[in-house]
């Protein structure tokens, strides 16, 4: 036992994250004890519950886990399954996904940046005290949601779970006339309304900062969305199929929570950080320049202007948007035929926060025997708490209020998303 | 710090369920903000560090019941709130996660979790209803938003909402889409499902899939032999009937039936 003062610091609900946590940090004297950050949200068993449902019914039932991406849930879901049954779907078809995703990308980062993330640096409790003092900057950030709504809207049906997904395609494709107004009245104001948010939020204060955990993103020859392989910034890449030997769970002594590290390596970081320090160099032109204009650099190690990588993300998502409506082709037939088989199949695509993997093990007659998610704010957990401990340590002076807050901040710097995180993290609260 | 005393207060809370039906009201667009200058924003956890204690005249619930914590959270927010509306499938119905009830829950712990024994929750994921008296209902896995904003101004105007009772067929029939099971033949549960999503699915020539839960009186007994008829088998019926609504009464029967044939 120690006679040194002890210090116990609660954040009991973390606010303006998606679903329910808390953080609890003890100090022992001058040193951070224990650090934990805790997820409050009950299980709801999506592996459990997928086993004997059909392969054609993971890409809706697994969007349910996140309401924030669920097409990310839907694109990794198709991809494995369609791995699984050894069928590939033609360019048209991935296009026309890419553009959903990128509609995904945008509304997601939209939200993240104005309503959740801005107001930390402007001093604000919510949307609506920032709105009062930054109205037009809130109302260009809407307008952008918006946008990205339109695209999940048009391309996918509706904005939250959208349904026009399926197996081997689409169940409607929408005409190239549909797509070019919404190009036209929507995408290309929007695009303009993405450079002045990137100019917006680089004159922010930042916390100086720096962290340079190992990274993991897919990468490909264009910005990672919808497939790519999986690379660290230690330049080890694997086949999305050997993500399970390359990423496992750990149990961390001081703590019930599993932890996701590489194998050989240790607590990592995926999402935009990540995806920008391996894939800077295949943003579209107009992107990398706003990230240059803005000051990014090569890596960006500091997590506070993670909000400015998500802003440039959220240019590259329009551009690459209008990309796709310019050489668009509706995929003819809407969806190929996926014919059940036995197997296992893989699938990862980069969701707005992160990596996303997903297995099926699927029996010949097409019921799904097992399924096993990773989605990405749980492998972000160790490296989310390894910010938070470096924090607490430098500003051990701070009084508690402030300090709790400012632990708030440093969580949301990673855009954390519990809902996604909790049916996978292997703990709910720990109960004394 | 509000001051107008003639604003609302309005409450968002969250229990088991995936943000999707609360992310809705920040997707009112131009709307939110307006709604927001007419209601004062009390407590939104996931949108705003400012939580007041209450009591609130509006709380808005969105998730099911799924732990004994839980239970009595939202018998404390009950207590708190003047008017308690369950929004979506998780708050009205149990939503996806309700499927533990027709399983066994402490299988699926074991199946998802090495250490099943940090995992406290109750064999079932139950609607709101079933633990507090729920004054307006919203469905839908997610709900619409045009629903919302019509309950929200409407609760401004102390005026009942309008919120259709009748089945998505109707809504079929009055944006002009086909009959998809009469000229394509496709399965759809439109005939057995709740409006109020706009009839979206069959409009992208998709069936229904009942994310709306069923009608008051539906007539799955029809609708289980045109199923049966249009050649899906006894377990692919009693699937479609178990997705987002799984437990209630009339989709739980409409399974079983099916899954009998
Ligand atoms: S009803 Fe559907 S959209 Fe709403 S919270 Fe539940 S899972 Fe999400």
């Amino acid at each position: 036992m120690t006679h040194r003062s002890r210090r116990l610091l609660k954040v009991p609900a973390l606010t303006r994250v998606e679903g329910e946590g808390a953080l609890h940090v003890e100090l022992t004297g001058d040193t951070v004890t224990e650090l934990r950050l805790d997820i409050y949200e009950p299980p709801r068993y999506f592996e459990a519950l997928l086993r004997g449902r059909r392969y054609t019914e993971p890409p809706d039932i697994t969007a349910r886990i996140c309401g924030i991406c669920p097409v990310a849930y839907q694109m990794s879901a198709c991809a494995a399954i369609e791995d699984a049954c050894g069928v590939e779907v033609d360019d048209r078809v991935a296009e026309l996904r890419r553009l959903l995703y990128c509609g995904e990308w945008i509304a997601s980062h939209a939200l993240h940046i104005h309503l959740l993330h801005a107001p930390d640096f402007l001093g604000c409790a919510n949307v609506v005290e920032l709105a009062r003092r930054h109205r037009p900057e809130v109302e260009r950030g809407l307008a952008l949601k918006q946008a990205g709504n339109a695209v999940l809207e048009l391309v996918g049906g509706r904005a939250i779970h959208p349904f026009n997904v399926r197996l081997g395609g689409f169940h409607r494709a929408p005409s190239a006339a549909e797509l070019r107004t919404l190009a036209e009245q929507t995408l290309r104001p929007a695009r303009d309304a993405a450079l002045a948010c990137v100019e917006w939020v680089s004159t922010f204060d930042f916390p100086d900062v720096a962290a340079t955990p190992e990274l993991l993103a897919l990468t490909d020859r264009r910005y990672p969305l919808d497939r790519g392989s999986p690379r660290t910034s230690s330049a080890v890449a694997f086949p999305v199929r050997a993500f399970e030997e390359h990423v496992v769970e750990e149990q961390v002594p001081h703590s019930t929570a599993l932890h996701a590290r590489l194998v050989g390596g240790g607590a990592y970081l995926t999402g935009p950080l990540a995806r920008y320090a391996l894939n800077r160099g295949v943003l579209s032109p107009l992107a990398r320049e706003a990230a240059d204009a803005a000051g990014l650099g090569a890596r960006c190690d500091n997590p506070f202007r993670s909000i400015v990588v998500r802003a440039v993300e959220l240019v590259y998502a329009i551009d690459e948007a209008l990309r796709i409506i310019d050489a668009y082709e509706p995929p003819r037939p809407p969806a190929i035929d996926v014919a059940p088989r036995a197997g296992i199949g893989y699938g990862a695509t980069e969701a707005p926060r992160g990596v996303l993997f997903h297995r099926y093990e699927l029996a010949a007659d097409g019921s799904v025997r097992t399924a096993r998610i990773v989605p990405p704010t749980a492998q972000n957990q160790a490296t989310i708490e390894a910010d938070l401990r470096a924090f607490v340590q430098e500003n051990l002076d701070m009084p508690d209020d402030d300090l709790a807050a400012a632990c708030e901040r440093v969580v949301r710097n990673h855009d954390p998303c519990i809902s996604c995180a909790t049916h996978f993290l292997r703990l709910t609260r720990t109960h004394r | 710090m509000a001051t107008e005393p003639a604003r609302p207060s309005l409450a968002v809370w969250k229990f088991a369920s995936c943000d999707g039906c609360q992310l809705t009201l920040l997707d009112c667009g131009d709307a939110l903000l307006t709604l927001a200058a007419r209601l004062h924003i009390a407590a939104f956890p996931e949108a705003s560090s400012m939580i007041e204690p209450g009591p609130y005249d509006v709380s808005l619930v969105e998730g099911s019941i799924t732990t004994e914590e839980d239970a009595a959270r939202i018998r404390d927010i009950r207590a708190r709130s003047t008017l308690l509306v369950a929004i979506g499938a998780c708050a009205t119905a149990g939503g996806i996660q309700a499927l533990r009830d027709l399983a066994d829950v402490d299988e699926f712990r074991a199946q998802v979790y090495p250490h099943p024994e940090y995992v406290r929750s109750l064999a079932t994921a139950t609607p709101i209803s079933a633990h507090v008296p729920v004054d307006l209902e919203l469905h839908g896995c997610p709900i619409d938003r045009g629903q919302l904003v019509e309950v929200l101004g409407a609760l401004l105007a102390g005026r009942k909402p309008d919120l259709p009772v009748h089945s998505v067929c109707a809504q079929c029939k009055a944006r002009g889409t086909p009959c998809l099971p009469v000229v394509a033949g496709v399965p759809c549960l439109g005939p057995v499902t709740r409006a109020g999503c706009g009839a979206l699915c069959p409009a992208y020539g998709r069936g229904c899939f009942g994310c709306f839960g069923p009608v008051e009186r539906p007539n799955t007994r029809a609708l289980v032999a045109l199923l049966r008829h249009q050649g899906m088998s006894p377990a692919d019926i009693g699937r479609v009937f178990r997705t987002y609504t799984a437990t209630t009464a009339q989709f739980r029967a409409a399974a079983e039936e099916g899954a009998r044939s």
